[in-house]
């Protein structure tokens, strides 16, 4: 008889631990092993001694974190099984943002699937989801509530286009987390046929030019600090801590949008005093992760971060059993 | 529907006029029939929709959803209509109702279909468009448009007047094909309603040195400055209306005076809470401005009174065209006919010189005034500020030395800056002696002072709560202010009118700023 995945992968304080494999998935606090699903930084932590994950994940870390990166970076492309100790592990993308996995775990015939943090729609700038059959589904539920359905983004693109045709003198400052949103937002203006400058804040630079070197088509994305112009009517990406910034002053009377999931509800994008709100999300809505949940076919849910009293319920209320894990550390206020 | 939710959907998170009236002209401009003039009803609140939102909203999510799904939904959304708007789902290819057909259907909507009736709708609907169909079922839309703002906004798309609309407004009824025919030239003449309409009111200007020196004391009538609100109150053909000097129609919250006035006529004057014919503080004027429809009790607590000083028109002559002097006659002798209720005349100062004109502005302090009023004799009714007819002498505000202890961000254009300031004065005694905060300011400064009073608040910031930052007590600012009275709303105990900053005191000591107790002396001065 096979142990049950609960004996082999467990919760634990620095996060969830593979006990034949003798590795933690996104820890919280440095540890010697890591296995990386992506690279935000609550996931992608500074300190770890060795940490498997894809190229572009640990490209990305070097690049955010510096001296922080792991020491001993173990790469691993999509799909290809790797053995760690007693344990086939295979990393397939989660459509999350470029590099992106899902952590697939077989051991004694049993499969655990971890999510990291996904999305089922459309990307230009990464591979999309690939569903990953198992017993066990490690989900998160950042959207985990049934009011949340992302709109098309493409009718969030129009909106912002139609904002700029309708206020031309006002510079459109546009809050977007610095590293998939940034580049997936640019990307959906070119799909958009919007083929002016994009204007960068400086801490979007380097993740940019990244996702450049490795392809992905953005067009013309200059630095402000580089223009002496207010950039009105001009779109500029900067991160949400520098809206209503002092930076913000340099532009013509600047219109502040914000691109996130949350812009769904209006108190949360009133309380930013978002004037042009964007729901653009990276992550899977409630449709979304409810197909998922009944895709991967598992019949064992864990819920890692987000609103999982929401998801616990409605995946009990599917026959299957769920739970919360409550890891700490991982957050869903940057998105 | 479409353009309508988009509209609303805009108008909600755009704070400036400026950007609200870009967008609803936009709207007027490519909206066709008779949807934009639906639009335009619903802006103006001209549509009598009333639908129980709350009951059937209930009803609905009641069966269709997983109630404690619901519940989590409800607790993190934080509003049961936004909660259904978002919750309910979106159709493949939505094929939204015109608005045109919901007002329709309303109309003759039987209760009993009305669950039926919004499910419908909502099926066909984003969820956008959802939450502005239940904002329109709602009755008051809430998107911070005013009718004036939304006819401002018709006026500019088509190239006209705001003041040729209001004259016309009244005659129109919703979808407004009529008016729209006018606006874009279909039509030549629109008839100019017979029902009481807002006439463009003549405003004053503040009066200068330079123009106390060149004054030639007979030119002028004088009156008081009370210390009211300016309205425009229009009778006739079984209706009264009373306007605010922004062109809002503010009947609604003042009924006893509008029912009190069956005259035909248009009167200007200035709107007061009086008591055994004492004018009460501003605050009791306000208490009825806030209500839309005041309880008995509330009329009778403060009492609506209009103090008239001119007239527009009366039995259908218009007098505008006529020297003050002369309306100013013409208003005496209908007031003496007709004795209106609830009203009475501001009277007609005068004065022997300019010395005197000068040594009764300073002296006054009575409870009510707020200063005087000097006012052509020889000037028509003219419609906005026209330039030497009519001036407003307020007399000299007071002031206090305060101690800045807060700051929050500002909105819109002042958002990098922090632009609202909190300023306290000390209570008590040696070591007991503190600060209380009695007042709070955004304006009176030039952008170089918010500048450096930003990088101020930057350097010495102790705590932030949010957007607002608690500041190191050592900058002083001399605060100017209309007036002043007891609150038992504000730990000080005061509530200053109309705090502005009047110099910031980069040089003084803030351990020599004013005390609670020089300000509670003011009270009655």
């Amino acid at each position: 008889m096979a142990k049950p995945v609960a004996a082999w992968l467990k919760p634990l304080p620095q996060g969830l631990y593979c006990v034949p494999g003798d590795f933690f998935i996104d820890p919280a606090q440095p540890v010697s092993r890591a296995v990386i699903t992506h690279a935000h930084s609550d996931h992608a932590r500074s300190g770890h001694g060795a940490a498997l994950a894809t190229a572009d994940t640990l490209a990305i870390m070097r690049l955010r974190l510096g001296e922080g990166a792991p020491r001993s970076p173990q790469p691993l492309p999509y799909r290809q099984p790797l053995t760690v100790g007693d344990v086939t592990l295979t990393l397939v993308p989660a459509g999350h943002l470029l590099g992106s996995a899902q952590v697939v775990m077989e051991y004694q015939g049993q499969r655990a699937v971890v999510s990291g943090d996904y999305k089922r729609a459309a990307d230009p700038t990464c591979d999309s989801f690939e569903v990953a059959r198992c017993t066990v589904f490690v989900t998160e539920a950042t959207f985990g509530l049934p009011v949340f359905t992302h709109p098309a983004p493409e009718q969030e693109i129009a909106k912002l286009l139609a904002s700029l045709a309708d206020f031309p003198e006002r510079t459109h400052q546009i809050g977007v987390y610095g590293l998939g949103k940034c580049q997936r937002l640019i990307a959906l203006l070119r799909q958009a046929g919007y083929d002016r400058p994009v204007w960068l804040h400086g801490a979007l630079r380097s993740v940019t030019d990244y996702y450049i070197g490795r392809g992905i088509d953005l067009g013309p994305v200059p630095s402000v600090a580089d223009s002496r112009e207010n950039l009105a009517g001009e779109i500029v990406l900067c991160p949400p801590s520098a809206l209503g910034d002092r930076w913000s002053r340099r532009f013509a009377d600047p219109l502040i949008g914000f691109a996130s999931g949350w812009m769904r509800v209006r108190g949360r994008a009133r309380q930013r005093g978002v004037e042009l709100p964007l729901i653009i999300s990276d992550h899977a809505d409630w449709p979304e992760l409810l197909q998922t949940i009944t895709d991967t076919g598992a019949s064992d849910i864990w819920v890692t971060h987000g609103r999982e009293e929401a998801l616990v319920h409605a995946a009990t209320s599917m026959g299957l059993a769920a739970r919360a894990l409550n890891l700490v550390g991982l957050e869903d206020e940057g998105e | 529907m479409k353009n309508f939710a988009m509209l609303l959907d805009r108008l909600t998170y755009t704070p400036s006029r400026l950007g609200k009236l870009t967008l609803m002209r936009h709207y007027f401009q490519n909206t066709p029939d008779p949807e934009r003039g639906y639009g335009l009803a619903a802006l103006t609140d001209g549509l009598a929709v009333s639908f129980p939102v709350r009951r059937v909203i209930t009803e609905l999510a009641a069966g269709r959803f997983d109630p404690e799904l619901f519940r989590l939904s409800r607790d993190y959304v934080g509003d049961t209509a936004e909660t259904l708007a978002l919750i309910w789902p979106t159709a493949a290819a939505p094929d939204p109702p015109l608005l045109s057909d919901v007002v329709q259907t309303l109309a003759t909507l039987p209760k009993a279909k009305y669950a039926e009736a919004l499910a419908g709708w909502l099926n066909r609907l984003d969820a956008v468009g959802r939450w502005a169909l239940l904002k329109f079922l709602g009755g008051a839309l809430r998107v911070g448009v005013s009718a004036r703002l939304a006819k401002t906004a018709l006026a500019e798309a088509f190239g006209r007047e705001v003041e040729e609309i209001e004259e016309k407004w009244h005659g129109q009824t919703p979808p407004y094909a009529e008016l729209f025919d006018w606006l874009e030239g279909r039509r030549d003449h629109l008839p100019v309603s017979e029902a009481p309409v807002f006439k463009p009111i003549m405003l004053s200007v503040p009066l200068e040195a330079a123009d106390f020196d060149t004054l030639v004391l007979d030119d002028f009538s004088y009156e008081w400055k009370w210390d009211g609100i300016r309205v425009q109150m229009a009778g006739g053909r079984g209706d009264t209306r009373i306007f605010s000097r922004g062109a809002e129609d503010i009947t609604a919250s003042f009924p006893d005076l509008a029912h009190a006035f069956p005259h035909h006529a248009t009167v200007d004057g200035e709107l007061l809470v009086l008591r055994q014919g004492h004018v009460a503080p501003f605050a009791d004027l306000q208490q009825r401005l806030n209500r839309k429809a005041p309880s008995t009790a509330m009329m009778q607590k403060y009492p609506a009174h209009l103090r008239l000083y001119d007239a527009l028109d009366i039995e259908g002559e218009d007098l505008r065209a006529l020297p003050l002097v002369a309306r100013r006659d013409r208003l005496e002798d209908w007031f003496a006919r007709v004795r209106p209720r609830h009203c009475d005349l501001s009277p007609v100062l005068t004065f022997a010189s300019k010395e005197e004109l000068r040594a009764t502005w300073q002296a006054t302090r009575d409870e009510g005034i707020e200063g005087l009023m000097l006012k052509r004799k020889d000037s028509p009714y003219l419609a906005g500020r026209p330039k030497g007819h009519w001036f407003k002498w307020k007399r000299a505000a007071l002031t206090a030395d305060c101690v800045l202890v807060y700051a929050q961000r500002g909105s819109g254009k002042r958002s990098s800056f922090y632009s609202d300031f909190t300023f306290a004065c000390w209570q008590g005694e040696g070591e007991g002696r503190h600060l209380v905060p009695v007042g709070k300011a955004y304006s009176g400064f030039t952008d170089a002072e918010l500048l450096r009073l930003d990088k101020f608040v930057r350097a010495h910031t102790i705590e932030r709560f949010g957007p607002v930052r608690s500041v190191e007590p050592k900058l002083v600012l001399e605060v100017a202010f209309d007036g002043i009275q007891t609150s038992s709303r504000h730990k000080s105990g005061i509530a200053m009118r109309f705090p502005r900053i009047a110099r910031i005191r980069w040089d003084k000591p803030a351990a020599e700023a004013d005390t609670v107790e020089t300000l509670r002396r003011m009270i009655s001065s």
